[in-house]
């Protein structure tokens, strides 16, 4: 009985790494099988045989930095202005609300209630020449008659923010619940006015929901294609179109699967810089 | 004027403050001195008020009706930022994500002050606390958190320094040992402390003067001993220790002295240690200054016959007796196991004596049962 007590944590964790197994990391390891292929001389289209072809990597990537580079700064940029909606939402949340709490988290949650891809497809709409915006803008003469916003960067980084939105509001609320409000209190007796306490005490103390949610946010942003395939044009294309076409469309695995890697790492690489920078080891 | 509020010093003066949430007056038309200098105490049960009055003298509430002044200064609706005031939270409310030294450098560096590291470390020495400069205060024991908010507070050297149940979340003995320190650094520091809480004990130990409030109001202000000892109302009396109540009736004068009727004996007490208004009141005895004897034995000062013991316990330095008097009152008697004398059984019939000079007198028309229900160990307010 007593070595069945200790075998408990493993039985525990099996059916989750038996999943993670088959469906994670077969899968990684097939990748990266395929990421260093060519094409069968002579064979099929779509035909590829082993052959360590680690140039795939290069060429892979210098035929596609303007993609990577892109997909890097939308995502930063739909991080930031997220996190810019988000904090003050969070705020109202979690300190002015009252009894209004419960019910503006569930409208925080409801777009979840539609499909990510009916979402987006609306905003093609709220931002193209027949929504409210664009005749309001032309209107007051902030933008021209000519110009359009769709299929343009502001539509693909305004639909990854409007998407990953939640993702920031529900961490940052969460940190910023957690906070004592005697913590504040004691700022305010200690000399510090509200704007000092915010920056000395109320902002260091959610620090790991702006980790998280900045995390949540930047991460899925940086693979995501659905905004840059709806509401972009070809001088939009992020580096997850183009790994989206390279598989069901010329049917290149190889650079493919070269990209996902590269992107995987670049990803990796990045968001250790950050955590170590924003030095919240011990927060996470 | 909110300049000069930071620099005010002097007495704290609440002018008929009240506050109110809805219809609900949680203090209700309070007048107040607390002299510069001074340990002062406001206790109270929970839900007296206490903790509001103490959050308008911080600034973290506003008083519905009323002002309040630090020396000639105005502070009624100062900013908490603007007061020279500083207050040692209930729960400490150490900031978690600073060092404990830069916990305790928060209000320094605020001001601008230029030796924030000199002051730190010796305010530091004075807890007794220098080896801990460089923890986080989760990695600190309660007892350790609770000096380093005490330090965070007086290394500004505020006019006043306010203490919310600063000792409530400490273990018994701890809390002891604190009582002894927090007086000892208040003398040293020389700074005007302002103690709120529901521990009578603890108020008793510390403060020079206290204030008993209850519902809103205070009940009665005064030294620890004037309190003990001459309890104006029953709320007092039994709030502040036990006491044993007996009606009675003013029967006439007898020089200083008063002569009363309880229940057809008659005693006498100082007039002036009666706070009755017409000839009916309440006789007050604190439960130590009976002495009991085996009836038949001879007594001093005032004496009530015809009692027998109903229960009995031994605790060590007291015995504590309950005795059945005839009108049918049990009566609380402590007696120091002193005298080598053997106890009294249960069921012993005796007589009960006391100076008449220990004696109290309470409004006829009081609730003898005020301040008996509140549990003094409740957590506090809030």
């Amino acid at each position: 009985m007593k070595i069945g007590k200790a075998r408990v944590p493993y039985l525990l964790l099996l059916p989750g790494f038996a999943f993670l197994f088959t469906f994670f990391i077969l899968p990684i390891l097939n990748l990266a099988q395929t990421s260093t292929q060519t094409p069968v001389k002579g064979g099929d289209t779509g035909e590829y045989e082993q052959s360590f072809a680690f140039s795939n990597y290069i060429n892979a990537f210098v035929d596609n930095k303007e993609q990577f580079g892109r997909s890097f700064v939308y995502a930063t940029l739909a991080t930031i202005l997220a996190l810019a909606i988000a904090y003050p939402l969070a705020y109202a949340i979690a300190f002015k609300s009252g009894k209004f709490k419960n019910i503006l988290l569930v409208l925080v949650v409801a777009p979840f209630f539609t499909s990510f891809l009916l979402r987006t497809v609306a905003w093609k709409q709220i931002l193209g020449e027949e929504g409210f915006i664009v005749p309001t803008l032309r209107s007051l003469h902030i933008i021209s008659e000519q110009t359009t916003l769709t299929s343009t960067a502001f539509a693909v980084v305004a639909g990854m923010t409007y998407n990953f939105l939640p993702f920031m509001t529900l961490p940052l609320y969460a940190s910023l619940e957690r906070i004592d409000p005697r913590t504040i209190e004691a700022s305010g007796d200690l000399y510090a006015n509200g704007l000092t306490t915010f920056r000395r005490v109320t902002v260091p103390l959610s620090m790991p929901g702006v980790v998280a949610g900045t995390l949540l946010t930047f991460i899925p942003a940086a693979g995501d294609y659905v905004n840059a395939a709806i509401l972009g044009s070809p001088n939009t294309k992020m580096i997850g179109n183009v790994i989206e076409s390279r598989y069901f469309k010329i049917v290149d695995y190889p650079t493919a699967a070269a990209l996902s890697f590269t992107l995987m790492a670049a990803i990796l690489i990045l968001v250790t810089l950050y955590i170590r920078k924003a030095g919240t080891e011990e927060l996470v | 004027m909110s300049n000069d509020a930071i620099s005010a010093r002097g007495d704290l003066r609440l002018t008929r403050i009240t506050k109110s949430y809805g219809d609900f007056n949680a203090v209700d038309d309070l007048t107040l001195t607390i002299p510069k200098g001074s340990f002062f105490a406001l206790l109270g049960p929970s839900g007296c008020g206490k903790t509001t009055t103490l959050r308008m003298v911080a600034g973290l509430e506003e008083p519905t009706v009323g002002s309040i002044h630090l020396g000639d200064t105005d502070i009624t609706t100062t900013r908490p930022y603007q007061r020279p005031i500083n207050t040692v939270f209930q729960n400490y409310a150490l900031f978690p994500h600073l060092t404990i030294f830069e916990n305790i450098a928060f209000g320094l560096r605020r001001r601008g002050i230029k030796d924030v590291k000199e002051q730190v470390d010796k305010v530091l020495s004075l807890v007794e606390l220098p080896h801990l400069a460089g923890r986080k205060p989760t990695q600190l024991s309660g007892g350790q958190q609770q000096r380093i908010a005490l330090a965070r507070a007086i290394v500004n050297r505020p006019a006043l320094l306010l203490l919310d149940e600063p000792l409530g979340a400490l273990d018994l003995k701890l809390r002891r040992q604190m009582q002894i320190e927090l007086k000892w650094i208040q003398r040293e520091v020389g700074l005007t402390f302002v103690h709120v809480t529901h521990d009578q004990e603890e108020a008793m130990t510390m403060a020079d003067t206290i204030a008993v409030m209850n519902e809103g109001r205070i009940e009665q202000m005064g030294s620890p001993a004037d309190l003990y000892d001459d309890p104006e109302t029953a709320f007092v009396a039994n709030f502040l220790g036990q006491s044993n109540l007996i009606k009675g009736k003013i029967e006439g004068n007898d020089g200083d002295n008063l002569v009363i009727d309880l229940f057809g004996q008659k005693i006498s007490m100082p007039k002036k240690r009666s706070h009755a208004v017409d000839n009916s009141m309440y006789a007050g005895i604190r439960p130590e200054k009976f002495r009991i004897s085996r009836t038949g034995t001879p007594t001093r000062g005032n004496t009530l016959t015809g009692g027998h013991i109903e229960d009995v316990s031994y605790i060590g330095v007291s015995t504590q007796y309950v005795v059945a008097m005839p009108w049918g009152q049990e009566l609380m008697v402590f007696e120091q196991n002193d005298d080598g004398v053997a106890p009294f059984d249960k069921g012993d019939e005796v007589v009960i004596s006391w100076e008449p000079t220990f004696t109290f007198g309470l409004r006829g028309d009081e609730d003898i049962e005020a301040g008996t229900e509140v549990n003094p160990e409740e957590p506090a307010e809030e």
